[in-house]
């Protein structure tokens, strides 16, 4: 029994390299961790060295929607959740899987881009739709030797986006461009290939502005575009193409055009004027629709601030809407209680007052005060079990 | 030594009981793996079936011939995506095969020991590159090395083939194509490696005594024999390029429409991209009519296989499967 062979000697004796090289990889791995680990420790991966025990009575407000309200409303959070300790949870899933997921009573607050239709507006009328912040489309181009913002107007953009209009040298664009020299190059129209808010903007602003493109095209998140363009995912991806390509024009948000250094044009508005797209050119869009808004209750299907009036107002401009039910004692089994709806409605009081500021650094553009104002009826229209909440 | 040898083969005589148990569980334990398989792909059958209702009773089999896709009318059609994932899959097979298996052939039979294992390590890190990676590349790389250079090349000296004219882009697909090639190349090659190592030394021995070349040794000897191997090796490259999603949507440039004159040149559409980009903000009708067109992508795969495992037999089969 003593002099039996044990069994790593065998294997050493049979295997002599596999088994050192085996001792290697075990080593190499075990340094590997321990070097990510340590590295780990340092950066505070773990929360180690902070005050992180939870507290048991954290409010956790859920809310999915819009990905264009996605940037500004994480900024929301983290802010909001220093500020009271309420912790907001809001996932980026798309304006329409957000209006399915707060008709289904699944999330605190829904996000969306384009408002409730008719349909879904007769279906939950207790549903009321707060304007949040405010986005404009802006035409971004690249077209070697020509300035960075030239002037365009809503039925040149129809034209071209319906491939009447193929060349930059075409004598319409030239026509209320005086004095700009446009090459003789193909234009590349670009559009997003999943279905966005920014779409809607853009199809509801040429429907609006032309009656073909109304009849032909229509207005939706997504629609089925003309032959020989581009489709790109996302304003990044839309604007990754008009950036490589000569030729292209894209609509992005005003955010992304600007990140990515794009030339945009200016856009002939209702009141004939060209307009840069910017902040202030945006608000303007929105105070002069700010008067004819509907209740927060009332269907806003109807509602857009494409082609607004007022001298300075920009042509291509959209609101984002949070969904929020007038009663909030309607959710199933007892997860609102008085203190979380309490919670949901300090929040979105803090956000169309404290969290513009925030939205403005963004790029995002500042709620009209005209507007907060509607805003604020809204949410103190709130209850819980028929009582109302602070705001 | 008769001592330890004796004890050795006493352990394996002493449980017999106990390793017919042992083989019962293993033997029920793998069943049961295989199974999971099975009812897995019957589940997403059954649930693609089930969710894809609406649309296949809306528009029956006249979805697969229809050529328009506008959400904005309810008007739903799987064409032109079924056109755009055979048309850039075929590319990449016609592109990436070639290459893969030369790869494969010199990994197996010529290149010396030295380089062998670090050109293999390089191909099989090639295929664990993300696909998103090899998109950003497509956008910043291909598409302007193909609009400059590559499709007013192929315009200049084929222009007269229609799938070479129209407007260039760079987007379309052809450069889906060509990224797809890339990105099936290391799966095609080291699974054709593996066949080819497999190839027993003799065959090679045999053909070159025999007074075959090289050439002429790995053509008759190595590749005969190693078809079935290297043919499975194929069909997954196509099962790849097939249902690759993210490189493709970001250079095929998305246009729902079988392009003029099938111009590859042309932005177009394939089947899984048009659902990965829009599934997320589908309802009803359009929802139904994505996931009927999963199920659509699902029969295609399965029909090229069988199509070419049929004419694989139809080629080879009498020749004799012992090669």
């Amino acid at each position: 029994m003593a002099n039996e062979p044990t069994k790593p000697d065998e294997m050493e004796s049979l295997h002599p390299r596999s088994s050192r090289r085996g001792l290697w990889i075990g080593i190499a791995a075990v340094v590997v961790v321990v070097v990510i680990l340590a590295g780990g420790l340092t950066t505070g991966w773990f929360g180690l060295g902070g005050s992180t025990t939870p507290n048991p009575q954290t409010i956790t407000l859920n809310g999915a929607g819009s990905t264009f309200a996605l940037p500004v409303i994480s900024a929301w959070s983290t802010q909001y959740d220093t500020l009271t300790g309420v912790q907001i949870n809001y996932q980026g899933t798309g304006s329409g899987a957000g209006i399915s997921a707060i008709i289904a009573k699944s999330l605190d607050f829904g996000a969306t881009d384009a408002p409730l239709n008719s349909t879904q507006h007769a279906q939950n009328p207790s549903l009321l739709t707060i304007p949040e912040s405010l986005g404009a489309v802006t035409m971004a181009y690249n077209v070697p030797g020509v300035p960075a913002h030239i002037n365009m107007t809503g039925t040149i953009i129809a034209d071209i986006y319906l491939r009447l209009i193929t060349n930059w040298n075409d004598a319409n664009i030239s026509a209320v461009n005086p004095g700009v020299t446009f090459p003789n190059l193909a234009i590349l129209p670009v559009h997003r290939s999943d279905a966005s808010g920014t779409t809607y903007c853009f199809t509801n602003y040429l429907s609006v502005v032309n009656s073909q493109w109304a009849s032909q095209i229509g207005t939706a998140k997504s629609v089925s575009w003309p032959s020989g363009e581009i489709g790109a995912q996302g304003n990044q991806g839309v604007a990754a193409v008009v950036q490589g390509q000569h030729g292209a024009i894209g609509y992005v948000e005003l955010a992304y055009s600007l990140q990515n250094n794009l030339a945009y044009a200016k856009v002939k508005n209702a009141a004939g004027s060209y307009i840069l797209p910017t902040l202030n050119s945006t608000a303007a869009a929105a105070t002069n629709a700010a008067g004819t808004l509907p209740a927060g209750n009332a269907d806003w299907s109807h509602v857009s601030i494409v082609n607004a009036t007022g001298a300075d107002s920009y042509p291509i401009a959209t609101f984002t809407y949070l969904l929020v039910f007038q009663e909030l004692n309607v959710y199933p089994g007892g997860v609102m209680i008085h203190a979380r709806a309490q919670a949901l409605v300090s929040f979105l009081s803090w956000a169309v007052h404290d969290g513009q500021s925030t939205a403005a650094t963004l790029q995002y553009v500042p709620l009209p005060s005209a507007v907060v104002t509607g805003d604020v009826a809204s949410i103190q229209s709130i209850t819980f079990n028929g009582q109302s909440l602070s705001a | 030594m008769a001592f330890p040898l004796r004890r050795g083969a006493r352990r394996v005589r002493t449980n017999p009981t106990a390793s017919s148990l042992g083989d019962v569980l293993f033997r029920l334990g793998s069943g049961a793996a295989g199974v999971v398989l099975l009812v897995v792909l019957g589940l997403m059958v059954l649930v693609l079936v089930v969710s894809g209702e609406q649309s296949m009773r809306t528009f029956g089999l006249g979805f697969l011939g229809n050529n328009i896709w506008d959400p904005n009318t309810s008007q739903f059609g799987a064409l032109p995506f079924i056109f755009g994932t055979l048309v850039t899959s075929a590319i990449a097979l016609l592109l990436g095969v070639p290459i893969s298996l030369g790869i494969a052939i010199f990994l197996v039979e010529l290149a010396p020991a030295a380089v062998r294992t670090p050109l293999a390590y390089v191909v099989e890190l090639l295929a664990a590159i993300p696909s998103v990676i090899y998109g950003l590349w497509g956008i910043f790389v291909l598409v302007p090395v193909m609009s400059n250079y590559v499709d007013p090349a192929l315009q200049s000296t084929l222009g007269f083939l229609p799938i070479f004219q129209g407007a260039i882009y760079g987007y379309g697909l052809l450069t889906a194509g060509v990224i797809l090639a890339i990105m099936i190349i290391p799966t095609v090659a080291a699974i054709s490696r593996d066949a080819l190592l497999a190839v027993p030394q003799s065959q090679r021995e045999a053909a070159l005594s025999l007074g075959a070349t090289r050439w002429e040794s790995t053509r008759m000897a190595v590749l005969t024999y190693a078809r079935s191997g290297i043919f499975g090796a194929v069909m997954l490259g196509f099962g790849r390029a097939a249902g690759e999603t993210i490189a493709v949507t970001m250079v095929i440039g998305n246009a729902n429409e079988i392009p003029r004159g099938f111009s590859l040149l042309a932005p177009a559409q394939t089947l899984s991209s048009l659902i990965a980009t829009n599934i997320r903000e589908a309802f009803g009708l359009q929802a139904s009519a994505l996931i009927e067109l999963a199920l659509v992508l699902l029969l295609v795969t399965l029909i090229i296989n069988v199509f070419a495992r049929v004419m694989v037999w139809r080629v080879f089969g009498e020749r004799g499967e012992t090669a």
